[in-house]
């Protein structure tokens, strides 16, 4: 086993060491997802993985590769629709206890999200994907993570097109506009994980993956970011790096 | 007249869609997309399409590829890791050729699910605050003027009931002329069945003027009557029925055959190039008679190899 790792691998550990056994995580595809399976194989066995199309708890024995693939529908715990997907999103019972992962090709200082377009909307310099179901599962679950790939043109202070709101202007703004609750809680990314001020809803760095510094983290956000409570996260570990290369992903079909 | 619904795919698209119809597909990103009813819509030429969906991919992609759809309703334009945004719906939206209102999955859903129930519009806190409800890709005066669009995109009001103010949203019910759907089984009289995950197969179909389906296996009603809670749709709602095997092709059918990854990833790579799709239009589908050609044309051999294992409902990928 290989002790060096790519940044893909270390954001997606990162990602993993916070899912926890109590967690009924939303997942779309890609490293979210391995963050999710290498969780549930390893520390976090009794959390729920579920997707907006409607599978709930699939035994996820290969890889899927859109959230509609027929992968998340076998060993599931119920196999419904989209609204059903989105009810668990919202219920008293279950919606408080849903950790949603998304990610966005633009994101904001409060973690709002853009996957729409880049440049103007009538005439866009670059159709996106829009928003499926991100701008739902940031509107209505009780909490969200971001996962982002670390770069100034992705890290900006004014979205092209707000698709998922986060904490939209700042402390307080997710009820004036009417949101019931949820907010982002923190932002993986290629070089560390960021958190929001608890006062200000504004992002700021948490910790720095060992190769990567506070200042040069700075220098691949487009906007000002509070490095100085920053901690290094620890490397991941031989057994972190075998779970994610030999059990999540050993056909490497999205850890390239 | 039971078998007055068991048609031709030909007979099902010139009898039910026509030039301005509202449509929408059934499926998902890369699952039972009705590719079969699609091939047809493409072989007619039937254009200035108005399509309401949730997640399109292949069969929304080759659409509008063919320049056949003059207005869209959609949440997401993405095939997974087959195209991070689907080719041609990108081509379009950029280069002004295509006109798209953005909603979310769970607005859409919402949507369907108000048409089905002959509503106007339903609640929802999705979307507050963002530019979904913002930002409008139809005028008021297109709004106006196209009968299938509804009047406003989205709505903030007031929760009625409760003394506290409280936002919410309300979206407008999606009513389609036809809705088109590829399933497992499907009886000549009209029963539906779906294995897997339904989508918003049922929302979709309840909510819309007519209903095409196209299915893997014809089986007699007697069947599908003897454990009709499995059942997905009742032959009230269900207008036209194909038998067309492999119809999802090169998208999966759950238990049926797996997505076809290799066609997926020439297509996206073949797409960006306005001749090589042409080809591929031409190649897979003007050229032919029926979409019957088009599984030969791809071959007993290479669709073998996509046959889901009947446990998994998939096939296992080779280590």
């Amino acid at each position: 086993m290989r002790a060096d790792f790519t940044e893909m691998e270390m954001m997606t550990i990162a990602c993993a060491r916070r899912i926890g056994n109590e967690d009924i995580v939303f997942c779309g595809t890609g490293l979210p997802l391995l963050g999710a399976m290498m969780a549930k194989k390893t520390h976090a066995p009794n959390c729920v993985i579920f997707f907006e199309t409607g599978a709930l708890d699939p035994a996820l024995d290969e890889i899927p590769l859109t959230v509609g693939d027929s992968r998340v529908m076998h060993g599931a715990s119920q196999n419904g629709s989209l609204l059903d997907a989105f009810f668990y999103m919202q219920n008293s019972r279950t919606g408080p206890n849903v950790l949603g992962i998304l990610s966005g090709a633009q994101i904001d200082p409060y973690g709002n999200l853009n996957s729409t377009v880049i440049g103007d909307y009538d005439k866009p310099d670059a159709r996106l994907p829009g928003s499926g179901g991100a701008c739902d599962v940031a509107s209505l679950v009780g909490r969200t993570r971001i996962f982002m790939k670390h770069e100034k043109r992705r890290f900006v202070e004014q979205l092209d097109y707000m698709t998922s709101p986060g904490w939209l202007r700042g402390i307080g703004s997710r009820s004036e506009v009417g949101l019931p609750r949820g907010g982002p809680e923190l932002v993986i990314t290629t070089l560390g994980v960021l958190d929001f001020d608890e006062s200000t809803r504004r992002m700021r760095l948490s910790s720095h993956y060992s190769y990567a510094e506070p200042d040069g983290i700075q220098e691949s956000t487009g906007f000002k970011l509070d490095t100085s409570h920053s901690k290094e996260e620890e490397n991941p570990t031989l057994e972190e790096l075998e779970a994610l290369r030999e059990v999540v992903d050993p056909l490497r079909l999205i850890l390239k | 007249m039971v078998t007055a619904k068991l048609m031709t795919s030909s007979e099902a698209i010139s009898k039910f869609v026509c030039a301005s119809s509202s449509i929408s597909l059934g499926g998902f990103t890369v699952n039972r997309n009705p590719m079969a009813l699609v091939h047809e819509i493409i072989r007619q030429e039937i254009g200035n399409l108005h399509v309401m969906m949730h997640s399109g991919s292949q069969a929304l992609d080759l659409l509008i590829g063919a320049g056949l759809v003059r207005f869209l309703e959609i949440a997401y334009g993405a095939n997974g890791r087959f195209a991070s945004t689907c080719i041609r719906f990108r081509k379009a939206v950029q280069d002004g050729s295509l006109q798209v209102e953005d909603y979310s999955n769970f607005q859409m859903s919402l949507r369907f699910l108000a048409g089905a129930m002959g509503v106007p519009y339903l609640p929802t806190y999705a979307g507050l605050g963002s530019d979904i409800i913002s930002k409008w890709g139809f005028s008021k005066k297109q709004r106006s003027t196209v009968e299938s669009l509804p009047n406003e995109k989205l709505i903030v009001t007031s929760n009625p009931f409760n003394s506290i103010p409280e936002q919410l949203v309300i979206v407008p019910a999606a009513n389609p002329d036809v809705t088109l759907l590829h399933v497992q089984q499907a009886s000549a009289e009209g029963l539906i069945r779906i294995e897997g995950l339904a989508f918003a197969d049922i929302e979709q179909a309840r909510a819309a003027e007519h209903v095409i389906v196209t299915c893997e296996e014809l089986v007699p009603s007697d069947q599908l009557r003897k454990e009709s809670w499995h059942n997905s749709l009742p032959h009230l709602l269900v207008d036209a029925v194909v038998h067309h095997p492999y119809g999802a092709h090169p998208t999966a059918c759950f238990l049926y055959y797996d997505y076809d990854a290799a066609h997926l990833n020439d297509y996206r790579s073949l797409a960006e190039d306005d001749e090589s799709f042409e080809a591929y239009l031409t190649r897979h589908i003007t050229s032919l008679e029926s979409f019957h050609d088009y599984v030969k044309l791809i071959g007993t051999k290479h669709l073998g190899s996509l046959l889901a294992s009947k446990e998994l409902g998939y096939a296992r990928r080779e280590h």
